[in-house]
């Protein structure tokens, strides 16, 4: 890419157009991280009068801890439930649209509507769809001879908060799988169709490798959000219960530090989703450099 | 190896649209058919219908004895070249060669065989374990020329193939195409929109219009004898002049245009038929202004302004002949250069 170099007449003008923008990072980015580092050292007294400089400890106490080692097992299992199923959904959806000529914008539209939710009300919705004593889906599994309550079942209640967050998300994954669809050229798909490959094995063989720029994104997407953007559903819906089986690392910073008010704990979780973030971003990065693969 | 037998084709769209409108044609095994005409003419849809990707309205398509109308593309044992060539831009060029024969079952040593008796046909065989987008266009072209070629199919299809790549190459591919189709003898039907591609590849050519035929015919036939005022203007370049008979007598034709054949009343002349000097046959004299002189090295196009006409006529002369815009030519024309045409009608009145 070729780039335009600018030249200022003085000194003073490009640190000022810079300052904005250097100055939101700086308070809104780096203060509170740098604070979350310094807490993080840090323990409070249960009357949060003192602080003591503890090092390391924080830390050392977490992975000794068995509901923080079961809250990473948990949040692993949520992260790829979540972009599993998602994922899945969206492609299948954007095939099948990809496939229709004049109802394709009209199924878009609709099929975009879930995003526009907030996380919230979406928690809320499958809260009552699945409610065990008023919900439609309970109901129905009951018949089948399935007595859902992820008020006492810890699967179920991982269910509930997977198909929540997928839900949310099929949105988003399902435009980008469509606009990846729709830049693979059609002669290629009909080529594909002369050599003799029915359209399971043209999907498998043609499309999907085509599609991988735009899987691996949604990926590394679908894994940051089930992480850091679902504490509003998982709120809503199960509050990391029953006993610690929904209690992802987002929500137990949020436990931890605001309900337990162990705010050097609370800070020492936070530092950590911090390095897993810089790592799912760096793995994104050094992807997009290359991710013109064929 | 299979003759391709088309009869009352005929592509509907959205119920009002007729891409194409009934065509018949047969196409012999082995032969060259190259279906040329304007944009929009119907020639691609026609091509795809016989591919299969395409469904057809209406009318019979049969690939040697088989009706094929239901059967999908893959069944029907035929191989298309595109025009932006639809190589697999994940596979190298080998697998790109092997997807067809793969799918169909052969065993890797048949594929192996195959693959590298066509690398070795179209030169790509240095080329086979890179991925597409490192080949140029001309091979890029080969390498969808090789993958049709491998699964030896009953027939060719080409779809504006050369369209996409320089002058130059293109005047080479054309050539070698020929030269293929040649040694195979594989039946081809190619479409294209050039003129030139079409007369110099064909063993025979369906020239289209708004879907219908035109004409069918050898490049010569079609040249010297077009059956329509439309192939008139679209076989041969530049295209040949339209002059209304009553304006040819008007400037005295000494009676030679009084025994044209009945109904003719615009005659056809090919920018070659128009003469600066005098021939010994009896001829027409038409006077004219220069209006632009074009200099193509062997060749000039003179663009002239008839006498008393807004006509636009184009002379074809070899070299450069020593006259100036500007200048009044004088220019002769023989009676057999002559192509009588019906202007209501667009048809060739006989001859």
């Amino acid at each position: 890419m070729q780039t335009k170099r600018m030249t200022y007449p003085g000194r003073f003008l490009p640190y000022a157009l810079l300052a904005p923008q250097v100055i939101v990072t700086l308070i809104f980015f780096i203060w509170p991280a740098g604070q979350a580092l310094y807490q993080s050292l840090l323990r409070e007294d249960a009357f949060g009068l003192r602080s003591t400089f503890v090092g390391l400890e924080n830390f050392a106490r977490l992975f000794r801890d068995g509901s923080y080692v079961n809250s990473l097992s948990v949040t692993v299992v949520f992260a790829v439930g979540t972009t599993l199923l998602s994922m899945t959904v969206a492609l299948l959806l954007a095939s099948t649209v990809n496939r229709m000529i004049r109802s394709r914008s009209t199924y878009t539209t609709l099929l975009v509507w879930p995003y526009a939710i907030a996380p919230a009300l979406a928690g809320v919705l499958w809260w009552f769809i699945f409610n065990p004593s008023i919900g439609i889906v309970p109901y129905m599994l009951e018949m089948v001879g399935y007595q859902w309550n992820h008020r006492n079942s810890g699967s179920d209640a991982m269910l509930l908060v997977i198909f929540a967050a997928a839900w949310k998300q099929i949105s988003y994954n399902f435009l980008f799988f469509l606009a990846g669809l729709q830049s693979i050229p059609q002669s290629l798909i009909e080529a594909a169709s002369i050599d003799g490959a029915s359209p399971t094995k043209r999907f498998w063989t043609i499309i999907f490798p085509l599609l991988t720029p735009t899987t691996f994104f949604l990926l590394v997407v679908n894994v940051v959000y089930a992480m850091f953007d679902t504490f509003a559903i998982i709120h809503a819906t199960t509050a990391g219960g029953p006993a610690q089986a929904t209690n992802i690392l987002v929500y137990k910073v949020y436990a931890d530090g605001f309900v337990g008010l162990n705010l050097g704990s609370s800070a020492a979780q936070s530092v950590i989703l911090m390095v897993i973030v810089v790592a799912l971003t760096m793995i994104q990065f050094r992807f997009i450099e290359r991710r013109v693969n064929y | 190896m299979a003759s391709i037998t088309l009869e009352g084709l005929k592509k509907t769209y959205s119920g009002d649209v007729h891409a194409v409108k009934g065509i018949d044609l047969q196409i012999e095994d082995g032969e060259f058919v190259v279906l040329v005409g304007p944009s929009g003419c119907g020639k691609s849809t026609l091509l795809r219908m016989v591919a299969g990707l395409e469904t057809i309205t209406e009318g019979t398509l049969k690939i040697g004895d088989r009706v094929v109308n239901k059967l999908e593309p893959a069944e029907r044992d035929i191989a298309m070249v595109f025009q932006n060539y639809a190589l697999y831009p994940h596979m190298t060029v080998y697998n790109n060669l092997a997807y067809g024969l793969k799918n169909r079952g052969f065993n890797k040593e048949d594929i192996e065989k195959r693959v590298r008796i066509a690398a070795k046909m179209l030169e790509i065989e240095e080329f086979l374990e890179r991925k597409p987008r490192k080949l140029s266009g001309g091979q890029r072209q080969r390498v969808a020329m090789g993958r049709a070629l491998v699964r030896e199919p009953a027939a060719f299809l080409f779809d504006e193939p050369l369209s996409n790549l320089d002058a130059k190459l293109r005047v080479q591919m054309r050539v070698e195409i020929k030269q293929l189709q040649r040694r195979l003898k594989t039946t081809s039907l190619y479409v294209t929109h050039d003129q030139l591609e079409a007369m110099t590849l064909g063993d025979r050519l369906v020239v289209l219009n708004a879907g219908q035929i035109e004409q069918v015919g050898t490049p010569m036939e079609i040249y010297a004898r077009p059956a329509s005022m439309f192939v008139a203007g679209f076989i041969g370049s530049p295209a040949m002049n339209m002059l209304p008979v009553d304006y040819l007598n008007e400037q005295g034709a000494n009676g030679l245009l009084d025994n044209l054949p009945d109904g003719t009343d615009v005659v056809g002349i090919r920018p070659d038929d128009m003469h600066l000097a005098p021939p010994t046959a009896p001829h027409l004299i038409v006077d004219s202004t220069l209006a632009l002189f074009e200099a193509a090295g062997a060749e000039s196009h003179l663009y002239v302004t008839l006498a008393d006409s807004d006509q636009p006529t184009v002379i074809r002369v070899s070299g450069q002949p020593p006259v100036a815009e500007g200048e009044t030519l004088r220019f002769f024309v023989t009676r057999d250069a002559l192509h009588p045409f019906n202007s209501a009608t667009g048809k060739r009145t006989g001859d």
